[in-house]
């Protein structure tokens, strides 16, 4: 189960990051903002081929005793960052994607609302998050 | 919902509104556009008047039946009382003044506005008092920031107009409540009859005030303005806005409104229907939105793109996050791009969102993009789609949205399932059949001097108890039975148990739609959905049916869920007679039981004894000829007798009464049993009713001649002494009497043996489970 969903600009601010109440927030927010860097790295190390290969979903980024965290990027390196609880063995790979894809087809959702300055924190997503973050766990 | 309690004026105002609302004269449900309407003029904030739909039940079905409107009104009421809205508070709430609605465009409503715009006189003239709202006082200083003149100008304008309309209910003070309005408003707003939440206005009203004039419009919607014209009421959402507004600048309004601002009027107008029906955008403002439309994007199937339709919304100086919102809502397709429907939808939101009210979570229905319109645009292939779902992908669908049932597909199934809900109510299982064959026994007992039936409902009682659940189905299939009409029991006349008796409840053995399929009898009641039972359907063994039958119409309802085609067993109630029954019911006892309802009343088990005893009696009547009187008696105790007895208790007790369940059975035992050796209860029940009639008739007739045998034994030994005749008469009725009796006694042999199987089978069930309770 998701116990924490961020999507991270391309400068690598955040602009959105929601974690399950229960938990300390701060951590999570400390273990998105370590996994840029192996998130980077993955892109770099995919950049070389052409940027349509690159696979968006960058699976696990890595596990920590707790948690696993999860990256996926789009290609305009907005970042999606998903820590999931370790306890909950039964989230396969796929299902993972399919969070992502969910995430990111509500990322262009918001993207499309005129409204919003791109670089605007999103205030839009907490209903799917909630969702999702609810669903999986 | 829980029952709602309402004293004679509410009731009387509250069906007044209903009529008001049943404009397609359905008596059922009222139009969503007019309750919601309503609800406006409620002037209740929109997320109160969502708040209040939900708990009606109303999102919940879809559509707003009597009671759901009723609910409705009366937490309109509490809401404009200033009490929490709970679902108690509806009949906790003493002395709840009648709900407010602000004059709207019918006169209704200013009516009611009128009527209650006063607070005293009001409150002299509605039989409830109405306190003013907390919030009005909130509001009247929200509004004192505005120009309290005006208010009070406006007031009056308004006031003359209010009592225009007079209210259907309120009693004729309206008119001096209006005025008291006035007052108030001069007064400093002290009391806005309107209960909307002062401090939402306030906010609101400032920052439309900080508006431009044209904003202003906008906020001016001076609430209700009873009845001035559409226009106006529109002005005002419903919400407490309105009342802000009112005060400041009802004058405002009115001149603002007619004279600007058509368009703002129009708007504002459109505004108002924001809720599903609050949120339908009118032919006025509907132009008004196409025209605006034109300007950006002179094709009218075209879009507009998102940047142009950002700079056109910007004007309306709402914030960007309310905005953004907006177009969440609006842009259905998420393409980020506005079609015509889109743009309505998003400039009716606007609208409503100046006008004070709240914007919705979900886009409300109606201002979904039509299928047929996005027919047109190019890009309306995914449209319709999305349109399919009766909600834009972000938004929950539909059902789910407050403001609107979502897909009127759901609509019917919330009414099936309500209806299954109150139809399905599965007759009381007769977990301890014994009960129902202690009746039965008891009524044999006082019917008659049988034990034998007695001994033959204990039998069944443990039979009946066995498959408890079977009892259930059977109630269900019973109850199915009855609302299906028999359906279910023509199919199952396999099934052993009684299940099918429990139609039979029918209430009347009529009811006991055979077993078989021919389900003569299906009278059953109306058919209530039948609740698929899962199990036992058919299976049971038990009475079900029977018990089911005895409950009559309501259980039927429950049980109807029980397909199986459980003959029809005497019902359900009666769960020890059923199993009783159910031997003899295999016979197609239930035909009988449904010939002679009546009779069998009391056990349920021997309903179909009952039934015998009619036969019996007819029969027997036929045969005998001084007994004759007796025999009625005897038969029907006779017939019963291994349900004999219980027939006759069944009689002799009263048939007509107890019959439902009892009769069933034991009409259903009693016909067939006598006249056949059931080899299953059930499924001689499930037999054709033909089968059975004959087979009853047989009986009848077989315990007819037994009775009369029976009846006439005493006088036999005397005839004996009489002449050579005489002995030959009496030899040969002793000979009658003896073939009678013995084949009652194999089938009641018969039945035993049925019964014990029964029994056997409930203790093997009892044994599967007692290991689990163990664990």
């Amino acid at each position: 189960m998701a116990v924490c969903i961020a999507v991270i600009a391309k400068e690598n601010y955040p602009l959105y990051i929601r974690s399950t109440p229960t938990e300390n927030e701060l951590k999570f927010h400390y273990m998105v903002h370590t996994s840029l860097d192996v998130v980077d790295e993955k892109i770099s190390a995919m950049g070389k081929a052409l940027v349509d290969q690159r696979e968006l979903y960058l699976g696990l980024l890595y596990p920590t005793e707790d948690y696993k965290v999860y990256g996926y990027v789009t290609n305009s390196k907005v970042k999606f960052v998903m820590v999931v609880d370790s306890s909950n063995t039964a989230l396969r790979d796929n299902e993972i994607r399919s969070m992502f894809r969910k995430l990111h087809n509500s990322y262009t959702d918001v993207m499309c609302n005129p409204f919003y300055n791109p670089g605007d924190r999103i205030q839009a997503f907490d209903n799917m998050v909630t969702s999702m973050m609810i669903q999986v766990c | 919902m829980e029952g709602l309690t309402l004293s004679d004026a509410e009731q009387k105002y509250y069906s007044d509104l209903f009529s008001y609302c049943d404009i397609e004269s359905t008596k059922k449900v009222v139009v969503n556009g007019r309750v919601l309407e309503l609800f406006r003029a409620a002037q209740l904030p929109n997320d109160v008047v969502l708040q209040i739909m939900e708990l009606c039940g109303a999102t919940r079905l879809g559509y707003f039946g009597r009671s759901q409107f009723y609910i409705a009104l009366k937490l309109v009421a509490v809401a404009q009382s200033g009490f929490p809205l709970r679902v108690e508070s509806i009949n906790t709430v003493k002395d709840l003044p009648l709900p407010r609605f602000v004059a709207s465009k019918n006169e209704q409503e200013s009516r009611h506005a009128a009527s209650y715009s006063s607070d005293s006189e009001n409150q002299g003239s509605y039989s409830g008092v109405i306190p003013p709202p907390p919030g009005r006082g909130q509001v009247k200083k929200g509004s004192v920031s505005h120009d309290t003149v005006q208010p009070r100008t406006s007031a009056d304008a308004q006031e003359p107009a209010s009592p225009v309309v007079s209210p259907q209910q309120s009693p004729p003070t309206s008119p001096h409540t209006w005025r008291k309005h006035s007052r108030h408003p001069s007064g400093g707003n002290s009391e806005r009859p309107l209960a909307g939440p002062g401090p939402f206005w306030s906010p609101f009203g400032e920052a439309q005030s900080g508006s431009s004039a044209g904003d202003a419009v906008w906020s001016g919607h001076s609430p209700p303005p009873p009845q001035e014209n559409w226009v106006s009421f529109a002005d005002t959402p419903p919400t407490s806005t309105l009342l802000t507004m009112h005060p400041a600048s009802v004058q405002d309004q009115t001149t603002v409104r007619t004279v600007a601002s058509a368009t703002t009027a129009i708007e504002i107008r459109r505004q108002s229907s924001s809720y599903d029906d609050p949120w339908k955008i009118t032919d006025e403002q509907r132009q008004y939105y196409v025209n605006q439309f034109k300007t950006i994007q002179p094709d009218l199937n075209g879009f507009i793109p998102g940047s142009a339709a950002k700079e056109f919304f910007t004007k309306s100086k709402l914030p960007i996050l309310e905005l953004s919102h907006i177009w969440e809502l609006s842009d259905f397709d998420k393409d980020g791009a506005l079609t015509l429907d889109e743009f309505c939808a998003a400039f009716h939101l606007v609208v409503a969102r100046k006008n004070g009210y709240d914007l919705p979570e979900k886009l409300p229905e109606s201002l979904m993009p039509k299928l047929i319109d996005l027919e047109d645009s190019a890009d309306v292939g995914d449209q319709p789609g999305e349109v399919g779902y009766s909600g834009s992908p972000a938004e929950a669908p539909p059902s789910k949205s407050p403001s609107m049932p979502s897909l009127n597909q759901t609509w019917p199934e919330l009414n099936q399932s309500s209806e299954d809900t109150a139809i399905v109510h599965p007759v009381p299982i007769r977990m301890t059949p014994s009960k129902i064959h202690m009746q039965e026994m008891e009524l044999k007992r006082t019917g008659s001097g049988k034990e034998a039936v007695a001994d033959h409902t204990n039998p069944t009682s443990p039979l009946l108890v066995k498959p408890s659940d079977l009892l259930e189905e059977n109630k269900i299939n019973s109850s199915v039975k009855f609302a299906s009409g028999n359906t279910v029991a023509d199919g199952y006349s396999s099934s052993d148990s009684f299940t099918s008796d429990p139609e039979q409840i029918g209430s009347n053995v009529t009811r006991q739609r055979s077993h078989s399929g021919t389900s003569p009898d299906n009278t059953a009641p109306p058919p209530p959905p039948p609740r698929p039972q899962p199990s036992h359907s058919r299976s049971s063994s038990l009475d079900m049916n029977r018990t089911f039958t005895v409950t009559t119409g309501q259980q039927q309802a429950g049980v109807v869920a029980h397909p199986p085609a459980v003959p029809p067993r005497p019902q359900p109630s009666q769960a020890p007679g059923p199993a009783v029954h159910r031997p003899v019911d295999a016979d197609g006892l239930i035909t009988h039981t449904s010939t002679s309802p009546q009779q069998i009343p009391e056990q349920p088990n021997f309903a179909d004894f009952s039934q015998f005893e009619v036969f019996a009696a007819s029969n027997v009547n036929d045969e005998q000829d001084d007994e004759a009187e007796k025999h009625p008696e005897v038969l029907p105790a006779e017939k019963a007798s291994d349900p004999a007895s219980s027939l006759r208790v069944a009689k002799t007790d009263s048939k007509t009464e107890e019959k439902t369940a009892a009769s069933a059975p034991a009409n259903v035992s009693k016909g067939t049993t006598p006249l056949a050796p059931p080899p299953k209860p059930v499924r001689r029940r499930l037999k054709s009713e033909d089968e059975l009639r004959p087979e009853v008739d047989e009986h009848t007739q077989k315990t007819g001649v037994l009775a009369a045998v029976l009846a006439s034994q005493p006088s036999i030994p005397r005839s004996v002494g009489k002449d050579k005749k005489a002995i030959q008469a009496s030899i040969r009725r002793n000979k009658e009497t003896n073939t009678v009796l013995a084949r009652l006694n194999s089938e009641l042999q018969q039945q035993l043996k049925d019964v014990l199987e029964e029994r056997i089978s409930l203790e093997v069930q009892l044994e599967q489970l007692r290991p689990f309770s163990h664990l």
